[in-house]
């Protein structure tokens, strides 16, 4: 099943021009990897799915992108909406400088359901979804901010988690974390898939290549090649993508 | 070459002795200050002093009344500044960025700052006592200094704003939150501390004012208690500033009499405000 496609995404800051011509198809229960230099546009791209650019000054998009088949820079799509749907785990932990338990249910509160039955029941679900529950269980007033780097990263998957969204973008969601907490965060990834889509931005070569179903590289704001990870890795058809894959540059 | 080493080592040295002096010199006219206050005043500071009205003669004379309007003064202020500064603080740093009307505003906030005292008491003589009718009264006497104090929790509130990593913004926002939702329910709550340090600091500023009730025509000498917000006042800097122009010795014990009680009010608010900076400084790492 499609979950998202997009047709022609081209993006302008002022006068740079930063997406070229990039069309791509994402289907449900993946992981999708983008991988590519620094300042190749993957960021970009991967904020353009939750809208992140919106408040960026002199942001400018032309092409669709549509998620489930509808477009979602439609002048009737409300980006609160959309952004309950597309959740968002960024580069470096930023838990709220709340407890635990306030950090998982601050999506819930801001749509205003406060019954606190169902609010433990997600907390719990969420925790256990980003394997965290066993860590903290006992201290859910805890504030986040006490945990080690890579538990922060897991409240930050659990916040999102929380608002049940079918989409999960991660923008380098380990580069910050030390190996073990890597390991449990690409295991983690491994486990969401079955329930999500997930679109990973990632430096590291063999965290694409162990965690990612399909990849996508991009280059100058271009997508030079997008096929399985398998594809990709072992028999590459452009010469540029074999080039970074190989640490030729990069 | 030696020589040279030793010229700039008696140079470093002179300058060491230089601040040292500089020093002591502020910390000492501060000290001789406070023990002649307190030598002169401690002993006129007994309940007989809190709870009497003014009087004609300086051994009966209290400063209830004008402590009352320092406390009206000072809660009225903070409800009228407060929401305002606030307000204005989060708007410039949180929405108006980058629009020409918002640096229109802030190059004049930063302007009123600098503004002398005793202008915002001809300007609230004009608006407030004359043309909005409000009269010598403790409503007018507020506004005129909540005008004051104004620039300084709107520069205060933005600072504590700023101070909170975008990070936390993107957070929110990529869970679905609305601007409105971000500030009230992440901005404000981890920017508490600098702003409620901001705001006590600008309300003891306040209650130290003279010059501009002065303009207003705040009373000298009053003697009914203030109970509502159009009543007459009077302050604890004006009634200082009104001993202090009596003839009499008693009169002038009186003065320092209040001048300790006005200190110890502006110190015991500059305490809090400090106490809760390092609180929250340490409650809050990024």
């Amino acid at each position: 099943m499609e979950k998202l496609k997009t047709e022609n995404v081209n993006v302008y800051y002022g006068s740079n021009h930063v997406i070229k011509n990039v069309s791509l198809s994402i289907q449900h229960n993946t992981v999708t990897a983008f991988i590519g230099p620094s300042g190749c546009g993957k960021s970009t791209f991967l904020r353009l799915i939750n809208r992140m650019n919106d408040y960026i000054e002199g942001f400018r998009k032309t092409g669709d992108i549509l998620i489930d088949g509808e477009d979602i820079y439609d002048r009737k799509v409300r980006v609160e909406e959309l952004r309950k749907k597309v959740g968002m785990v960024f580069q470096k932990p930023n838990p709220f400088p709340k407890t635990i338990y306030e950090n998982v249910i601050y999506g819930l509160r801001i749509q205003g359901i406060n019954r606190k039955s169902i609010l433990d029941e997600v907390v719990e679900r969420s925790l256990k979804r980003a394997a965290l529950w066993d860590e903290v269980k006992d201290n859910l007033d805890k504030s986040a901010l006490e945990l080690s780097g890579g538990q922060q990263q897991r409240v930050c998957i659990a916040r999102a988690l929380a608002v049940e969204p079918s989409i999960i973008l991660m923008d380098e969601p380990a580069s910050a974390l030390d190996p073990i907490s890597t390991a449990k965060i690409e295991g983690l990834i491994y486990e969401l898939k079955k329930l999500y889509t997930i679109i990973i931005v990632t430096h590291n070569m063999q965290q694409a290549g162990r965690v990612s179903d399909n990849t996508a590289f991009f280059y100058l704001g271009e997508l030079i090649e997008y096929n399985e990870t398998t594809t990709i890795f072992t028999n590459p058809k452009a010469t540029l993508t074999q080039n970074y894959i190989t640490g030729r540059f990069g | 070459m030696n020589k040279r080493i030793d010229i700039n080592r008696v140079k470093d040295i002179a300058f060491k002795y230089f601040g040292i002096c500089c020093t002591l010199f502020g910390l000492i006219m501060l000290a001789v200050f406070l023990l002649s206050v307190l030598k002169e005043g401690l002993p006129r500071l007994n309940w007989q002093f809190f709870s009497s009205f003014p009087s004609r003669k300086p051994e009966e004379a209290g400063i209830l009344i004008c402590l009352l309007g320092t406390i009206w003064i000072m809660v009225l202020t903070a409800f009228i500044a407060v929401p305002l500064g606030v307000a204005s603080g989060i708007y410039l740093e949180e929405y108006g960025k980058k629009s020409k009307f918002a640096s229109f505003i802030e190059i004049n906030i930063t302007n009123l700052a600098g503004v002398p005292s005793i202008i915002y008491g001809l300007l609230a003589l004009e608006i407030f006592v004359r043309i909005l009718g409000l009269g010598k009264s403790l409503l007018a006497g507020s506004l005129t200094l909540s005008l004051l104090i104004l620039p300084i929790i709107i520069v205060a509130t933005r600072e504590a704003v700023k101070a909170v990593p975008g990070s936390i913004r993107d957070a929110s926002y990529a869970l679905g939150a609305t601007k409105w939702e971000t500030v009230w329910f992440q901005i404000l709550p981890a920017s508490s501390g600098g702003i409620i340090t901001g705001v006590i600091l600008a309300i003891s500023r306040a209650i130290g004012e003279t010059a501009p009730l002065i303009v207003i025509g705040a009373m000298l000498y009053i003697t009914t208690v203030p109970t509502s917000p159009m009543d007459d006042f009077s302050v604890l800097p004006i009634q200082i500033f009104n001993w202090l122009s009596r003839p009499q010795k008693g009169f002038i014990i009186n003065a320092t009499a209040a001048i300790i009680v006005l200190l110890a009010i502006t110190f015991i608010m500059n305490g809090i405000a400090i106490h809760l900076r390092n609180r929250w400084q340490r409650k809050v790492k990024w």
